[in-house]
């Protein structure tokens, strides 16, 4: 990766920070109304749901299914095993790396 | 101490898998260091193969929450001039739901700091663990780094779907972003889930009793 990515990562830090800072400076009853919980909590999940499965299905502007889709498969098992973070990562690695063993996308 | 233990585990993750998805080093630390939030992290390295500026995106609209713990922590400490950029750095679910988890006072600011800082600190650590580890992988798909990539945005994402509504939203945004992939610009579809999920929510409303916070299990997003 070049170093034009750079630029982003302190950019996106920045905003980070100017967004934690926003909520000491604006007026506390803006951010509590229902509306704007609502909103952030769904933009949270939506963001994270479309992360997950972009992540497993997309390759080079296209769909595709390969090991990645299993690892998702997976990670869902460990989750509702009640698995520790770290373990549910690993299983995702594990599952795609020895369905590659196998030759297996 | 567990709080911080517990999240600075997910550091490990954080910097393997930001090296497998081409940042250096310095790039991931920074991440690390001066965005210090990991959901918006994670978003950022899940996204930047797309382009800097969706990363960018991605990360900034992940990160939206972290104003509404900033008016919590406000409301609660007060704090004045040069402290406030200070408590905002450390703002983050860990500092807050620690410091919302005591009765007293002074309690409260203690684990907000405790937990802040010690986060912080575990956090940049593993993180450089991590990439160390990362970096001398050679080939990060014979080692399934990217299924390791998917199953940690599942794990952030699990303790959330605490409502049908959730679950709703969370199959919606999935359904839209993916199936947009073959027709707009890299990037876009996870611009999409975002507008969707808040268009949903808007027409769904609220789901049961109030959520008051995100569950502090160490979930680290």
């Amino acid at each position: 990766m070049n170093d034009q990515i750079w630029w982003w990562v302190l950019g996106a830090s920045l905003v980070a920070f100017l967004t934690k800072l926003a909520g000491y400076l604006v007026p506390g009853e803006w951010l509590e109304r229902p509306r704007v919980r609502l909103t952030m909590t769904a933009t949270t999940i939506g963001l994270l749901s479309a992360l997950i499965w972009l992540n497993a299905l997309e390759n080079d502007g296209a769909l595709r299914v390969d090991a990645r889709l299993a690892a998702l498969l997976a990670a869902l098992v460990a989750l509702k095993l009640r698995a520790p973070f770290l373990v549910v990562v690993l299983v995702g690695a594990a599952t795609a790396a020895v369905l590659r063993q196998f030759g297996l996308g | 101490m567990s709080v911080a233990i517990a999240t600075g585990l997910y550091g490990i993750s954080f910097g393997a898998l930001s090296l497998s998805a081409g940042l250096g080093l310095w790039q991931t630390q920074a991440l690390s260091a001066l965005m210090f939030t990991g959901g918006s992290q994670f978003a950022f390295i899940g996204t930047v193969a797309a382009g800097g500026a969706e990363a960018f995106a991605a990360a900034s609209l992940l990160g939206v929450r972290n104003a509404v713990y900033g008016a919590e922590i406000k409301a609660l400490f007060q704090p004045r001039g040069a402290a406030v950029p200070l408590h905002a750095h450390f703002t983050i679910d860990e500092s807050v739901a620690t410091a919302f988890a005591q009765q007293v006072s002074a309690d409260q600011r203690r684990g907000f700091w405790t937990a802040g800082l010690g986060v912080f600190a575990l956090w940049n650590l593993f993180t450089l663990l991590g990439a160390l580890a990362g970096s001398r992988m050679g080939d990060p798909a014979a080692w399934g780094l990217d299924g390791a990539a998917v199953a940690a945005f599942c794990g952030l994402l699990w303790p959330r779907l605490n409502s049908r509504n959730a679950w709703l939203i969370a199959g919606i945004a999935a359904a839209v972003s993916v199936l947009s992939v073959p027709w707009v610009a890299p990037g876009v579809p996870i611009l999409l889930a975002a507008l969707v999920a808040a268009a949903v929510s808007q027409v769904l409303g609220p789901s049961g009793p109030p959520e008051s916070r995100q569950p502090d299990d160490g979930s680290g997003a």
